[in-house]
């Protein structure tokens, strides 16, 4: 059903929009003058100048692998980050890890791991959804690459990224 | 014969020199300066760091300028990007489309009075009595332009750029040239030449209560003539000059369809408006042309308003042109003109940056019941006033 | 208010039902639509009641002095509930019998059970096969708690035990369900498994001296309702939940098992047996659920391929069979030989055979395969369409009659051109340099073989799972495939790679989707006449009389 809107009644110099576009003016002159005299500054020149001391504690840069304080991999392999991944960046193959192996408790490992950084979007999903803690979005964040290949980044690399992280697992543990 | 050739040549020289010495670089650092002035007032920077890329040649830091050489990495950019051509556009009018909207702005630019003389040459690339009627004439070419990008498209949104840019200009048009009237009705003449010379002599139209017999150059004061100058009437005329000026200025804001009246390609309900299916160096001639007939709608309005090239106080006549200081006073008073054409593209830009966008009904509200009103009121005024003045 | 002599009346949750005499109380329960839990219980199988999970309540018509039930004011009986809960899994129902499902007694009980079965179960759910369709996880979420009170030692009992040849063991994630020793008992007669020690040290294991090593092995991990039996053969190689589920049949032999085949991103990972009482029950053997590794081989055959001296050369497909069809119109006759599969599909043996009608030859067969039938379900017959091409007229009563005299023709040479399709000719006693004299030999295939290898055309064509259409089982079934995968590279349906070799000999023949096909030849053949692929279903049609004797059906 058709209704009629109800409109504000306009004084005569709101109707006449002048003193409107002179006060905008002003405005705009303002912000002008304020930034090319110097005496606010907004912009920071980005390589030159960065922001990585302030970056807060949570902050999510690339997803990465850690390993424990004796170098043993926390991941297992149980994609549950590949299935929570909104982009699907994440590809795992699992493996088996070989019965000689010393911490052959674990039973299973990634084989390959790889995170393609093109179409990861930084949610933090697979870091939460992480039931072994294995996974942590670090403060990397400038991640570039010449290829497209370059930019899947693959297990070793992780690796690399991620570094050591302590606390309790239990899963190496035999009386657990 | 020999006179001739000289004259065509000189014009020749004339024409290039205009445009690409002054007006072409003009376009490019008026569109640094829009990105510039768009971004402080924004609280941003803008683009300062294209320079010398002297780290191509194994040194260690670019030289940015503050990003001065923008431009040229523009320029550069457009040349190389693919010219795509749409397979569902009408090619003939698609290719001839950007042609015709860079065009006319150039043409316009012929009778422009930008300096009075070097080595006594006036200043202009035509001297014609019907200065402001060419000027009006070629520049509502430029909508040809428009409307034949739109229509050979043959896409919906430059379909309707096209259709809101021909009714648009039409519109303001009117406004445009009738506004303008009182001053050939107080300078008696349409040669723009003759309308810079009555500035100079009887003071800018913008503010007619010009002091005579003052000057800087050498420093005198003629009391006598400053008394002699002065008329009540003078003053009177000043408020309907004024209120030309007011009217020639946003309808020019119009023609040149900035914001706030840039319906034809409004981003953000049309794409891209006419030029949506536009790419590269195509692309590149309705950008140019648009930044073009903004420099002109300026030097228009300069010439009309603010004394073309004439700088205060300084003197207007040339003894010796073919003296140092004649040149350099003919200098002078070309880097006056666009000294002032810049300033007002300054405004231009300030204005476009400031407003947002007219709604269409309202657009054709404000050229068809305001502007057209008082341009008509406004002639009236003048004729009544004129026959006072004349003693 | 008497039932009918076989109908009993039961309340469910306060709500009276009627079911057949001799149902099981759970299920009952599910025919009325209340889900009961359960672990040990299994309908295919003996119900001895040892997982406690489906505990209910349980009530008999009250009776009054003189042995009569006492009727309420509605009419109905009423009902002496029974002070303890009940397991309802091993138990039937009785005319006035009451049952709650969802008291606060029964919910308590649940959660106890599953509190009580959590105590030994390890945490290892993210390294676990069977998360994601794993019962203790599901009923945990639905009935159990959040924490356990358990502070104690867990138990620590065998992991990663081969105990057979395709089965992984694992005793911690053992519920003691006792599911597979009476599989292996009851339904692969073999009762190889069996509980070792008492109370919660008891486990599973296989018989000192044997293995869990029966042609059936693998069911026993199906029916495992948590990860303590799981498949080598799929162990750690996908997460289930990334399965996609396609529903077909196994075409290992001529039972035709319905199966649903798991694959993820154009690959194979599994096959499960699919409950069809008609055909396989919920089982299959794991010779015929691990037959699909070559579907994934990287030599797998993905361009169609021509002669041109000894090398065979790339090419598009519609040169390649532009020079099929100039081949076969080469030949008069009966130098044409026609050598199909009985693991074609029925579309693609009909199409073949109106190809054969079309050269005029009578030189046509189908190489029979055979093995030892078990009596569960394993047939002689391992071709699973033999029936099908008996059916559509390319083989006779007896397959593979006339494939000695094509081996004869071919070496006498009047047979010129050979038609080989999924077949090896070396299978009828044909070398390779007798094949490599052919004129002609038109291969399709999916890997290469010694055939492929002197083709002159070689045609790359689609695996079981790759196809849509329909097979006849030994019993007369008719049965779908469905498509889980894609071909590989640029390999195409078989149907229409024999569509398009009709047409180059005809021009159009107006046959674009496989339903054409299908329509065509249940037209022709009066046995399939008003079938359309839709109308098979996910069970199959019962569409001849049984022809031969069938193995014994569980």
């Amino acid at each position: 059903m058709p209704y009629t809107v109800s409109r504000p009644k306009l004084t005569f110099s709101e109707k006449a929009y002048f003193p409107a576009i002179f006060a905008g003016l002003g405005i705009t002159l303002r912000h002008f003058i304020n930034i090319l005299s110097g005496k606010k500054k907004v912009t920071m020149q980005y390589p030159e100048e960065k922001w990585d001391q302030n970056l807060p504690a949570h902050y999510r840069g690339a997803p990465t692998l850690v390993r424990d304080e004796h170098g043993r991999e926390r991941c297992v392999a149980c994609q549950l980050c590949e299935f929570i991944c909104p982009p699907r960046a994440i590809t795992i193959h699992p493996g088996e890890i070989p019965i000689e192996d010393r911490w052959r408790k674990v039973e299973k490992f990634p084989q390959e791991f790889q995170i393609d950084m093109i179409r990861c979007i930084y949610c933090g999903l697979c870091e939460e959804v992480c039931p072994e803690q294995a996974i942590f979005l670090r403060k990397d964040y400038a991640i570039t690459g010449l290829t497209r290949q370059e930019m899947v980044h693959d297990k070793k690399k992780l690796y690399e990224l991620g570094g050591v992280m302590t606390g309790l697992v239990h899963k190496w543990n035999d009386k657990k | 014969m020999t006179q001739v050739l000289l004259f065509a040549l000189i014009s020749l020289i004339k024409t290039l020199g205009l445009i690409f010495l002054i007006i072409l670089p003009m376009v490019s650092y008026t569109v640094y300066a829009e990105r510039r002035v768009s971004a402080m007032i924004q609280d941003r920077l803008g683009p300062n760091r294209v320079g010398i890329p002297l780290t191509l040649f194994g040194l260690q830091k670019d030289i940015p300028f503050f990003g001065l050489v923008q431009p040229v990495a523009d320029a550069v950019k457009l040349l190389l990007k693919e010219d795509f051509t749409p397979n569902h556009v009408n090619k003939f009018y698609y290719w001839l489309a950007p042609a015709c909207a860079m065009a006319p702005s150039m043409m316009a630019l012929a009778v422009i009075p930008f300096g009075s003389q070097l080595w006594g040459e006036p200043m202009v690339v035509a001297n014609v009595n019907i200065g402001v009627l060419w000027v009006f004439a070629v520049s509502s070419l430029g909508v040809y332009g428009i409307v034949l990008a739109g229509w050979s498209s043959n896409s919906k949104y430059p379909f309707l750029g096209g259709i809101r840019s021909t009714s648009q200009m039409i519109s303001y048009e009117l406004s445009l040239a009738l506004s303008v009237i009182p001053i050939f009705m107080i300078c008696g003449t349409l040669n723009l030449s003759e309308i810079v010379r009555y500035q100079t002599v009887h003071g800018w139209l913008i503010s007619p209560i010009w002091i005579k017999g003052i000057s800087l150059f050498p420093l005198s004061i003629n009391g006598q003539e400053i008394i002699h100058s002065f008329h009540i009437l003078k003053i009177i005329l000043w408020i309907p000059l004024f209120i030309s000026f007011i009217v020639f200025t946003i309808s020019m804001f119009a023609e040149t369809n900035r914001l706030p009246f840039d319906l034809p390609e409004a981003e953000t309900e049309l794409v891209g408006g006419y030029h949506t299916e536009y790419s590269s160096m195509k692309f590149a001639l309705f950008f140019l042309g648009e930044y073009a007939a903004m420099i002109v709608g300026s030097a228009v309005i300069v010439t009309l308003f603010f004394g073309a090239w004439h700088v205060p106080f300084l003197p207007t006549a040339i003894d010796d042109p073919y003296t140092f200081w004649g040149v350099i006073l003919g200098l002078i008073h070309i880097a006056a003109f666009f000294v002032k054409v810049a300033l007002l593209l300054l405004l231009f830009i300030w204005v476009r940056w400031t407003l947002p966008r007219f709604r269409y009904d309202q657009l054709m509200r404000l050229g068809w019941y305001f502007f057209i009103e008082i341009a008509l009121v406004n002639v009236f005024i003048v004729a009544v006033i004129l026959p006072f003045m004349r003693e | 208010m008497s039932a009918p002599s076989e109908l009993l009346n039961v309340q469910i949750d306060g709500i009276w039902h009627q079911f057949q005499k001799g149902t099981r109380v759970i299920e009952a329960c599910a025919q009325a639509g209340k889900f009961v839990p359960h672990y040990c219980y299994h309908p295919k199988l003996s119900s001895p009641g040892n997982c406690r999970m489906c505990l209910i309540e349980i009530g008999m018509p009250k009776l009054g002095p003189d042995r009569k039930p006492e009727t309420g004011t509605d009419g109905k009986p009423l009902i002496n509930w029974i002070p303890r809960p009940q397991i309802s899994c091993a138990q039937d129902i009785s005319e006035g019998m009451g049952i709650r499902t969802e008291s606060p007694m029964v919910k308590e009980c649940r959660n106890g059970v599953m509190e009580f079965l959590l105590i030994n179960h390890p945490l290892d759910c993210p390294i676990c096969d069977q998360a994601g369709e794993c019962q203790l996880q599901e009923y945990s979420v639905e009935f159990g708690t959040a924490g356990s009170r358990f502070l104690e030692e867990k138990v620590k009992k065998p992991k990663r035990v081969e105990i057979g040849p395709r089965v992984t063991l694992d005793d911690e994630r053992c519920i003691l369900c006792s599911r597979c020793i009476r599989f292996m008992k009851e339904v692969a007669h073999d009762d190889v498994l069996g509980f070792v020690s008492r109370g919660s040290h008891t486990y599973l294991t296989a018989h000192p001296d044997r293995l869990l090593d029966s042609n059936y092995s693998l069911n026993t991990v199906d029916i495992c309702p948590v990860g303590a039996l799981t498949s080598s053969d799929f162990r750690f190689k996908m997460r289930v939940w990334f399965l996609k589920e396609t529903k077909s049949i196994c075409t290992s032999c001529a039972t035709g098992c319905n199966t649903i085949i798991g694959t993820r991103q154009n690959q194979v990972f599994r096959q499960t047996p699919r409950e069809n009482d008609a055909v396989n029950s919920a089982w299959m053997c794991d010779y015929g659920r691990l037959n699909y590794h070559y579907v994934n081989s990287t030599d797998r055959l993905q361009t169609p391929q021509i002669r041109e001296g000894q090398e065979l050369v790339n090419t598009t497909w519609n040169s390649a069979l532009v020079k099929a069809g100039e081949e076969l119109k080469q030949f008069s006759k009966d130098g044409i030989a026609v050598v199909a599969s009985a693991k074609m599909t029925n579309e693609e043996l009909w199409l073949t055979k109106n190809l054969t009608e079309l050269v005029g030859t009578s030189h046509c067969d189908i190489i029979p395969r055979s093995g030892a039938a078990d009596d569960i379900l394993m047939s002689a017959d391992r071709n699973p369409n033999t029936l099908g091409a008996q059916l559509i007229g390319l083989t006779g009563e007896k397959p593979g009659l006339r494939l000695k005299d094509i081996a004869e023709g071919v070496r006498s040479g009047t047979i010129k051109a050979v038609l080989a399709l999924g077949e090896d000719l070396t299978q009828i006693g044909l070398q390779a340099d007798e094949l490599k004299k052919l004129a002609s030999l038109i291969v399709l295939d999916i890997l290469p073989t010694e055939t492929t290898r002197s083709a002159t055309v070689l045609l790359p064509s689609s695996a079981f799972c790759e196809k849509r259409g329909s097979m006849i089982n030994i019993k007369g079934r008719l049965q779908r495939l469905h498509r889980a995968t894609q071909p590989p590279g640029a390999a195409r349906d078989d149907w229409e790679i024999v569509r398009d070799l009709i047409q180059k000999l005809t021009g159009s023949n107006g046959i674009y989707l496989i339903e054409d096909v299908f329509k065509q030849m249940t037209d022709s053949i009066p046995d399939m006449n008003g079938l359309s692929l839709s109308r098979i279903g996910d069970k199959g049609v019962q569409l001849v009389e049984e022809t031969e004797e069938a193995p014994a059906a569980i």
